[in-house]
């Protein structure tokens, strides 16, 4: 009995000091400290109704049971997608900042097949459309990709460059698109919208769609890519160090093209899902990049550029601001919800440090074992 | 002809508020930590700038509270600016995170600020700081139109923030440890130069201007602060790396983006750019695309501080 009692000790033992439980528990940790100083910027706000607020922010996902939730995937799905754009990129060692450009793109390429390609049966037009919305952001990224590889031009300039001349672009291209509501300066609803798949019977009156189960996809698609395929390992090999890529036999420009690529329609398609929901969102035209890309970079940080990780964060990231529009009942503004969200990102920085902090405490522990070991084998 | 001076004028309202943060964003990444914060240093400083002066001015009107105020932002830039360097230097984070949690920070924080003073998130002020003629000065045939009529007083201090940055940078001793710590941060350590706080400088002078930077952006274009600057702080960073890290290539590369985006925004007054019919949207574009254009020919040889963005390790040494 005793036997077995110490063995699953030290099988905790074991589980605790995995590196994956190290980055859960300063994951954990970081959102401890997020949510505390979201309480503190609510007190300083109205300090009568900051607890009421605070439970409506972490309770608001379920607020109205599965409805909420349903909600909360819905919200999800863009940020999720665009956090695995930026997450690949970096496993490579490149920095996609222009998936708010790659994401627009997208979503003006999908709304405008969905909108105008009568030819195709509706029933199956969203899938051409989504396609559409990859290609899109694909084209987009592998400019800095191209660039890159071929002429050394720094890919976060060249990304930032193009996201100004997407926004124009699709400025420039709606009003001369049937897509174009004249009246309100948007693009009008897309004709063929992603099913429901069912997921409306579990998630009634939400926002869900068939969306949140391409995200997922692409989670599981991402994952077996980079952790599983030679083409994975190649990626990541000239990420750590493109000589010794290079020195392996590894293509490196094809490597830097390919992920950027591959980042591209990954945003790309984050702007068709996000736009091919049927909840009426639609692109306006204003001169401003859509936020959902620059999300992207705080979600791929989060889950530590890890499929799964990814998917944790945005979710959770989702679920904050699923929250957020319960708390502003109490008259709160829900900025706070990303003051919380950059506190956690800033907090999950010292990942490395708290990781070790861990490791300290268990290897003290551990030599106190040996002692008492040794002192009862003399 | 005063089509000539206009542009001019317009493009140095363009172009300084990405001079003088690029110069920022050098410092921290010549003493070899990346700085995308910038973005979120400027939204900061613009507000607690613009904030400042929209309570000092009915008391003290005039060109001295738009240099009060530049401080006041400059000041809060720098304070900002310690969290990235924390996390950067002392905890050896990924010198990405922090910038992008205090670019996340930023708006949201300007928001909830303004929001609790003030009810409304639009920190309004009142625009009295164009200088229509400067004494003497813009008596000069050519240059006077160009550069001392309509102007702006940033326009000056922002001049002088580059003589002064790149004499800091290359005539002095803090400059050639700084520039030696973005290098390689081991050799300069065995020399006895502090890194960490040689890093620490380059961060602070970076929040310094970053905040300046944003309030210098502010002022000319509007007259309220939203808790946005339009994505210059990530221009700047662009520019920072298309001037290839060196003062005077900045201020060309700035120069020429302000310029290009002058010519897409006030296109309608020139006429043989009217006659050409190009749709404004290409116009607005032509800035983006020429910088690509102009990076693809220039960037072969890219001069990126070697260390820049790697945590320094005393154990690697």
């Amino acid at each position: 009995m005793q036997k077995k009692t110490s063995n699953l000790h030290a099988k905790f033992n074991a589980f605790v000091s995995t590196e994956g439980f190290k980055s859960f528990a300063s994951s954990i940790m970081a959102i401890i400290f997020g949510l505390a100083v979201g309480f503190v910027m609510l007190i300083f706000a109205n300090s009568k109704y900051a607890f009421d607020g605070l439970i409506a922010l972490l309770t608001g996902g379920f607020a109205d049971g599965m409805k909420s939730l349903g909600n909360v995937f819905y919200l999800a799905t863009p940020i999720i997608m665009t956090g695995l754009s930026v997450g690949f990129a970096f496993k490579t060692g490149l920095f996609n900042i222009g998936g708010s450009g790659q994401y627009l793109v997208g979503a003006f390429v999908g709304i405008y097949i969905s909108a105008t390609w009568t030819f195709i049966p509706s029933s199956v037009l969203w899938i051409v459309a989504l396609a559409g919305s990859a290609l899109a952001g694909a084209l987009w990224a592998f400019v800095p990709g191209l660039l890159k590889a071929t002429r050394n031009v720094n890919e976060v300039i060249t990304a930032i460059m193009m996201n100004y001349i997407g926004v124009y672009l699709v400025n420039h291209l709606i009003p001369l698109s049937p897509i174009y509501d004249s009246t309100r300066n948007q693009t009008v609803p897309p004709r063929s919208y992603i099913p429901r798949a069912g997921l409306d019977l579990i998630f009634p009156d939400s926002s869900i769609s068939a969306s949140i189960l391409i995200a997922i996809a692409c989670v599981v698609i991402v994952y077996i890519v980079l952790n599983k395929t030679t083409f994975g390992y190649e990626l990541k090999a000239c990420g750590y160090n493109q000589n010794a890529g290079k020195y392996a036999g590894i293509n490196e420009k094809k490597c830097i093209i390919l992920s950027m690529v591959i980042a591209g329609a990954l945003s790309g398609l984050a702007g068709g899902l996000a736009h091919l929901a049927n909840t009426g969102k639609y692109i306006s035209v204003v001169d401003v990049l859509p936020q959902d890309g620059f999300d992207g970079i705080a979600v791929a940080l989060l889950g530590l550029s890890n499929p799964g990780g990814i998917f944790l964060a945005g979710t959770f990231i989702a679920y904050l601001r699923q929250g957020g529009f319960f708390m502003q009942r109490y008259g709160y503004v829900t900025e706070v919800i990303n003051i919380i969200i950059a506190t956690i990102i800033y907090c999950s920085a010292f990942s490395a440090a708290f990781k070790n902090i861990l490791t300290k405490i268990k290897s003290k522990k551990n030599n106190k074992e040996q002692k008492k070991v040794a002192g009862e084998e003399k | 002809m005063s089509i000539f001076y206009f542009i001019i004028q317009q493009t140095m309202i363009f172009s300084i508020p990405l001079l003088v943060v690029a110069l920022g964003a050098l410092f921290s990444e010549r003493s070899g930590v990346t700085n995308i914060a910038m973005e979120g240093i400027m939204i900061l400083g613009a507000f607690a700038g613009v904030l400042f002066m929209k309570y000092v001015q009915p008391i003290l009107p005039g060109q001295p509270v738009f240099i009060l105020s530049l401080l006041v932002a400059g000041i809060t830039g720098m304070i900002v600016s310690l969290l990235h360097a924390y996390a950067s230097i002392n905890m050896n984070a990924d010198q990405t995170i922090s910038g992008t949690a205090i670019n996340t920070f930023a708006p949201a924080f300007a928001i909830y600020t303004a929001r609790i003073i003030q009810q409304v998130q639009q920190v309004s002020f009142i625009n009295q700081f164009q200088i229509k003629e400067v004494p003497i000065l813009s008596k000069i045939p050519i240059l006077g139109g160009m550069f001392f009529k309509n102007a702006y007083i940033s326009t000056y201090i922002g001049v002088l923030i580059l003589v002064v940055s790149w004499f800091l940078l290359y005539k002095t001793k803090f400059g050639l440890r700084l520039r030696a710590c973005g290098e390689f941060p081991q050799a300069a350590d065995s020399v006895g130069v502090n890194v960490y706080k040689i890093r620490y400088a380059g961060v602070i002078i970076s929040g310094l201007l970053g905040g300046m930077g944003g309030l210098i952006f502010v002022v000319p274009t509007s007259v309220n602060f939203n808790a946005s600057v339009a994505g210059y702080g990530f221009l700047a960073i662009a520019v920072l790396i298309f001037g290839q890290w060196k003062p005077m290539k900045i201020f060309f590369a700035a120069i020429f983006f302000g310029l290009m985006k002058t010519l897409a925004s006030a296109y309608s007054t020139i006429p043989f750019m009217v006659a050409l019919n190009i749709p404004t949207n290409f116009y607005k574009m032509a800035p983006y695309i020429a910088t690509i254009i102009v990076l693809i020919f220039t960037s072969k040889n890219s001069q990126a501080p070697k260390a820049c963005g790697t945590p320094y390790d005393k154990e690697q040494r």
